[in-house]
């Protein structure tokens, strides 16, 4: 009873802020602009988007892969590391956090751009410009560079978690440093890898800002059209929709990690 | 008894930041033995093992396995096999895949790893657990997994950690048998490092008994509770009240100014000695008959005995009796010559064997304060 009204005053909070904003999403994607009735037209007008919202799943995996390929080695250099060590470099790790998000990517446009820093130095060595901005890998490029450092603090955390022992018994029943990695440290380190390309994946799916900066026409994901929706063409119905949309869809790829990895939703975003 | 296995030779060990831990070890260990490193937290027992396990390298000197220089051999390559101080079972495999862990490296037939780890699970009783998760069982099972996980490989040596340092009393004693058992049955050379010395002493056939990183005394229990070298080894081992004596020939012992008849020999004559008398050896007659004469100043129900605390002219003994005295009482004590130990004077004479400033709480806060190492 006690632990229920220490927790009240959040309660209080998703209410007001998230289940009843949900609940005027719902409305909003199930009726019409005009006459407010019931419809699934918004529904049925989803078809058109389907090649973008499959887009930003596509290049938002592919980003979260990219994060854990680079992110683990990262992750479990600094859960070897040494206790002042460790905190110096996950200090590191967070310090890009520290700038605004829409800094970072604005940078990135100076670095990319055709007339940006890395194409004016290859112009100055003689070299062709490269076609880098407006691309899909651009916009791989700044999700990995924006989100990477949750890959790797839920990663190092679980590595870090490791007994020891638990290293030297596999060595003890024979396992060499490889197989060390591969049958003992892989295997506990599921549940950080599961948080770390949910924690990567979730705000990349639905990220608007990077693909209009570094992107084109031609890699316009999901968050653009929402947006657009709602502040360029004045159909708030159809983005409610969208929204709705992509909701059912980060939980079905969440819910479906945690299946892999066996682990429950409360492990995973709370490693 | 049987060939020499294991050999340490002269290893030290002293870690990064200074601290000396292992100090001279000289130590051989036979195939099929059963050997015990007993000592207190810090003596540095965990750091043998763990050397020869293959865990740490010696800062110098040298690690033998059957006339093999194995210094450099890593872990995996070690005919050895190690039960860890609380287990280290693996928690993402059930019971079933942590005892077939080793075996499956080894790339035996799938058939021959079911027959292994089925037959393991017969001799730890824990048959229908196969499927369970490890950190579903209770200390006790688990401690059996991580047996069976090490035994199931057939290593030449198991070392192991403190195996039973979780487990309550009973479960202890269960165990000990249990492993004394194991260890004649599949004829395997056990390393077992404690702090407990009862633990040591019954399952033991040679205790080897170390503080500061030195070995302090190598013998089977009998010698190490009967013949114990100094003055620590006499207070590790059992309880003792140690005095100061003068070895005034052959089989002549004085202290407390009077001559006692004793067993030893072979030391020079007024040479100055440390005696070492058992509390349960001790006779308690009337005054008048007594060797020597003092004043009980405490007693203590312990179950089987009281512990009793007399005082002679001020140095205080521990005499362990069947019958109740009361405090303030006068009373005697015989010595017998068999009952007088005599000791070389060492650098742990005068630190041990005076209860002065005994307790009844006093042995259970030493226990209780241990841990790892």
């Amino acid at each position: 009873m006690r632990n229920r009204l220490l927790s009240a005053p959040y309660l209080v909070w998703v209410v007001l802020f998230t289940v009843v904003p949900l609940g005027v999403v719902f409305y909003f994607a199930f009726t019409d602009s005009i006459t407010g009735r019931f419809t699934l037209a918004n529904m049925a007008g989803m078809a058109t988007y389907l090649p973008i919202i499959m887009r930003s799943i596509w290049l938002s995996l592919i980003s979260a892969m990219i994060c854990l390929v680079i992110g683990y080695p990262v992750a479990y250099c600094i859960a070897q590391a040494s206790p002042t060590r460790q905190k110096f470099y996950l200090m590191l790790v967070m310090l890009p956090m520290c700038m605004s998000f829409l800094l970072r990517t604005l940078a990135w446009v100076s670095l990319l751009e055709d007339t940006g820093i890395i194409n004016n130095f290859l112009r100055a060595l003689g070299l062709t410009p490269l076609p880098l901005i407006r691309t899909n890998g651009a916009v791989v490029l700044g999700m990995v560079y924006n989100y990477i450092p949750y890959m790797i603090l839920p990663l190092s955390t679980v590595i870090m978690k490791i007994d020891p022992r638990l290293i030297e018994a596999a060595q003890d029943l024979g396992c060499n440093n490889a197989m060390v990695f591969r049958r003992v440290v892989l295997p506990l380190s599921v549940p950080g890898i599961v948080s770390g390309v949910t924690m990567v994946f979730v705000p990349a799916v639905s990220t608007f800002y990077i693909s209009q900066k570094l992107g084109s026409t031609g890699t316009t994901l999901i968050g653009d059209v929402i947006e657009s929706q709602f502040k360029a063409a004045y159909n708030p119905n159809l983005g409610a929709a969208m929204s709705l949309v992509l909701m059912v869809l980060i939980f079905l790829c969440v819910g479906a990690m945690n299946r892999f990895s066996g682990t429950d939703g409360e492990e995973v975003m709370a490693p | 008894m049987s060939k020499e296995l294991i050999r340490l030779s002269d290893l030290t060990m002293t870690f990064e930041d200074g601290e000396t831990i292992l100090n001279g070890i000289n130590l051989y260990i036979n195939d099929q033995e059963f050997l015990t490193l007993l000592g207190p937290s810090g003596c540095g027992k965990t750091t043998t093992l763990r050397i020869i396990g293959g865990f740490l390298t010696p800062t110098s000197g040298d690690v033998f396995f059957d006339g093999k220089r194995i210094n450099d051999v890593p872990p995996y390559q070690r005919r050895i096999n190690t039960v860890f101080q609380r287990y280290a079972l693996f928690p993402h495999l059930d019971v079933y895949d942590n005892i077939a862990f080793g075996l499956r490296l080894s790339k035996l037939p799938e058939k021959e790893v079911d027959d292994r780890v089925t037959e393991m699970l017969e001799t730890i009783s824990l048959r229908g657990f196969e499927n369970r998760h490890v950190t579903s069982l209770s200390g006790g099972q688990q401690q059996r997994v991580a047996i069976a996980r090490a035994l199931v490989n057939r290593p030449e040596v198991l070392l192991l950690d403190e195996p039973l340092g979780a487990l309550d009393m009973r479960l202890r004693k269960d165990m000990q048998v249990e492993l004394k058992r194991i260890q004649q049955a599949m004829g395997i050379t056990f390393v077992y490092v404690t702090h407990d010395q009862e633990e040591a002493l019954t399952m033991s056939d040679t205790v080897v008994v170390m503080d500061k990183g030195r070995i302090q005394q190598i013998g089977t229990p009998q010698d190490i509770y009967n013949e114990p070298k100094n003055a620590f080894v006499a207070d590790f081992i059992g309880e003792s009240n140690i005095l100061d004596g003068i070895m005034r020939d052959d089989l002549l012992v004085e202290f407390f100014g009077r001559k006692f008849e004793c067993v030893d020999k072979g030391f020079g004559k007024n040479e100055p000695v440390d005696v070492v008398i058992r509390p349960e050896d001790v006779d308690i007659v009337p005054p008048d008959q007594g060797h020597l004469c003092g004043t009980v100043t405490s007693i203590t129900f312990k179950g089987v005995h009281f512990d009793i605390i007399v005082d002679f002219k001020g140095f205080k003994w521990l005499i362990q009796t069947t019958d109740y005295q009361p405090v303030g009482a006068k009373i005697g004590i015989r010595l017998n010559p068999e009952d007088i130990h005599v000791m070389r004077k060492s650098g742990y004479s005068g630190q041990f064997g005076d209860y002065s400033s005994y307790s009844a709480e006093y042995d259970e806060i030493a226990e209780g304060g241990e841990d790892e190492e």
